[in-house]
């Protein structure tokens, strides 16, 4: 990239684009003709009912795994045609939380959040230990540091997993369902950190997740995803009082509906008592 | 169903490709060496994880097959009324044969399944997805490091095998068989060649990269559930122990 295209990169108002996106996975289309963007210095939230491709398209937009047609443009960079050096020169510019922590097994809590400092600075151990205990602190376990990840609780797992999501003062922070399995104090707590998180150090915020109220709450924006394509976007509030039936289900939890609660699957009746017609 | 010469043809080509597979990983993995050096602290861990995990099992093994062969030795060599010679004949099973061989086995069985199931489960758990997202290559700051370990660890497992084993024939020959014990040691001293021990050195450290290798390839590879963790180790015991024993045969074949 030259300096040219990094400076007019850096003025545009989406660092994520995402054009006529096409993928599949296991023989199903999870996304066809997919567009859409997330603003610089907002927190977006991906929603959709579990199984839609929520995960998947976070690991579409962090390259992970490559779409079949279709760009994903990330601070103007088309991220599937990247090598493996400039990716990873991305990807240290991101930061992400896993749907499960990730949490390296072998190593201890103050470790696990001190990895990506050891593995990508020169700090000395002092230094580190100062910034590791600052995040663990911010997500209230400084005094979980010595723990061994099979110490921790699913809850603590994923603090300590954002802990190590911003160690690096990233500029985009990807968060895959953080507020799941969280007690309503960390809930908060955590709510809080996304927001301060983005609007103090100026960041851009992805949130994966189906919990409407969180994101209503946190949320500048927000995608509904569902069956491959956008149902509807624009500020969480107003997708509340959208007349679209589709976004009325899933925001008040209806299983009745346009979105399907059940995975695609043969007729019902026909798959249980088919082999009794003759 | 298909028909069988289909059937054969598609078995061929897929071991075809597996091989090339493995090539193309072992490849990688020599190449990343010289700079996974550099970060020696991480290899150290490792030769200490895949060395102490079978270390109590390699010496007990060579006590039990240094004795064996002091017994079969004796037997065999009473024959022809030259026992004196036992010595000589266990330590040159052991240096070029049964330590390489056997420590490889047990190595593969205890060192090799633990890095295989390792793997698996941090793949599993998506601990090398994460270390891709911080931009960590995880072939170099989590596979290399066990792969250097293992080869590192199995010469030194097959020397300590071996002199067990020795001490162990010794055990039951001169103490309980009654050679004579001056015999025992001076004959093995004057027979045993420089050429014998680099031949069993030469071989563990092939069976080292060999076993280190697969156990590193099958966990990397595992599928991400428990029963694909389950047959990563299972696969790495079955390969591992018959590459041992092919490489041994062509080694053997070529340095005899
Ligand atoms: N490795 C895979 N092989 C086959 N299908 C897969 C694979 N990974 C995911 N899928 C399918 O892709 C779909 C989307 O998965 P994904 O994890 O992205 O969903 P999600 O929206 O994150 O759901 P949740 O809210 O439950 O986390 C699922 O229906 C799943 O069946
Ligand atoms: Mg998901």
């Amino acid at each position: 990239m030259t300096q040219a295209q990094r400076l007019d990169a850096a003025h545009d108002p989406c660092i994520v684009r995402i054009r006529g996106l096409r993928y599949g996975i296991g023989g199903r289309t999870l996304f066809d003709d997919l567009d859409l963007e997330v603003a610089r210095g907002e927190v977006t939230a991906f929603m959709g009912p579990s199984g839609t491709g929520k995960t998947t398209l976070l690991r579409l937009i962090t390259g992970q795994v490559r779409p079949d047609a279709g760009e994903v443009l990330v601070d103007g960079q088309d991220v599937a045609g990247l090598g493996r050096a400039g990716l990873y020169a991305l990807r240290r510019r991101m930061g992400m939380l896993f749907q499960n922590g990730a949490l390296l097994t072998d190593l201890d809590v103050h470790e696990n959040v001190a990895f990506p400092l050891r593995e990508h600075t020169r700090l000395p151990d002092s230094l580190i230990r100062s910034i590791v205990l600052t995040k663990l602190h911010a997500v209230g376990l400084r005094g979980a540091a010595g723990l061994m990840p099979y110490e921790l609780s699913g809850g603590m797992a994923r603090r300590v997993a954002l802990a190590r999501a911003i160690v690096m003062d990233p500029e985009i922070l990807i968060y895959d369902e953080p507020f799941v399995g969280l007690d309503p104090i960390s809930l908060g707590v955590v709510l809080r950190l996304i927001r301060e998180l983005n609007d103090a150090l100026g960041i851009t915020s992805i949130v994966v997740s189906h919990d409407v109220r969180e994101i209503t709450a946190v949320a500048d924006s927000a995608y509904l995803l569902s069956g491959g394509r956008v149902l509807a976007s624009g500020k969480p509030s107003g997708l509340a009082d959208s007349d679209s039936a589709e976004v009325q289900q899933f925001m008040r939890g209806l299983p009745d509906g346009p979105v399907p609660f059940h995975y695609p699957a043969p007729d019902y009746a026909e798959q249980l008592f088919g082999h009794l017609s003759p | 169903m298909k028909p069988l010469i289909r059937e054969l043809a598609d078995r061929a080509l897929e071991s075809t490709l597996a091989i090339g597979r493995y090539a193309l990983f072992t490849g990688r993995l020599l190449a990343e060496t010289p700079r996974a050096l550099l970060r020696f602290r991480l290899v150290v861990g490792q030769v200490h994880n895949a060395g102490a995990l079978s270390l109590v099992i390699i010496m007990l093994s060579g006590l039990f097959v240094g004795m064996v062969l002091g017994l079969q030795g004796f037997d065999l060599l009473e024959r022809f009324g030259s026992e004196d010679s036992l010595g000589t004949a266990a330590a040159l099973g052991l240096v070029k044969e049964l330590g390489p061989v056997v420590t490889a086995l047990l190595f593969a069985g205890r060192a090799g399944t633990a890095l295989a199931s390792e793997l698996g489960l941090m793949r599993a758990t998506d601990q090398l997805s994460a270390m891709e997202m911080m931009a960590v290559d995880p072939v170099r700051r989590v596979v290399m490091p066990r792969f250097l370990g293992g080869i590192i660890a199995m010469p030194l497992l097959a020397a300590i095998f071996s002199m067990i084993g020795i001490f162990g024939a010794q055990l039951v020959g001169v103490q309980m068989m009654g050679v004579d014990p001056g015999q025992f040691w001076s004959q093995m001293r004057g027979a045993v060649e420089h050429d014998d021990i680099m031949e069993g050195v030469i071989k563990s450290c092939v069976f080292g990269v060999a076993c280190s290798a697969i156990a590193v390839y099958e966990g990397f590879h595992a599928m991400p559930t428990a029963e694909g963790v389950g047959r990563a180790t299972t696969r790495t015991v079955v390969i591992s122990s018959v590459v041992v024993l092919l490489l041994d045969y062509m080694l053997t074949a070529v340095m005899l």
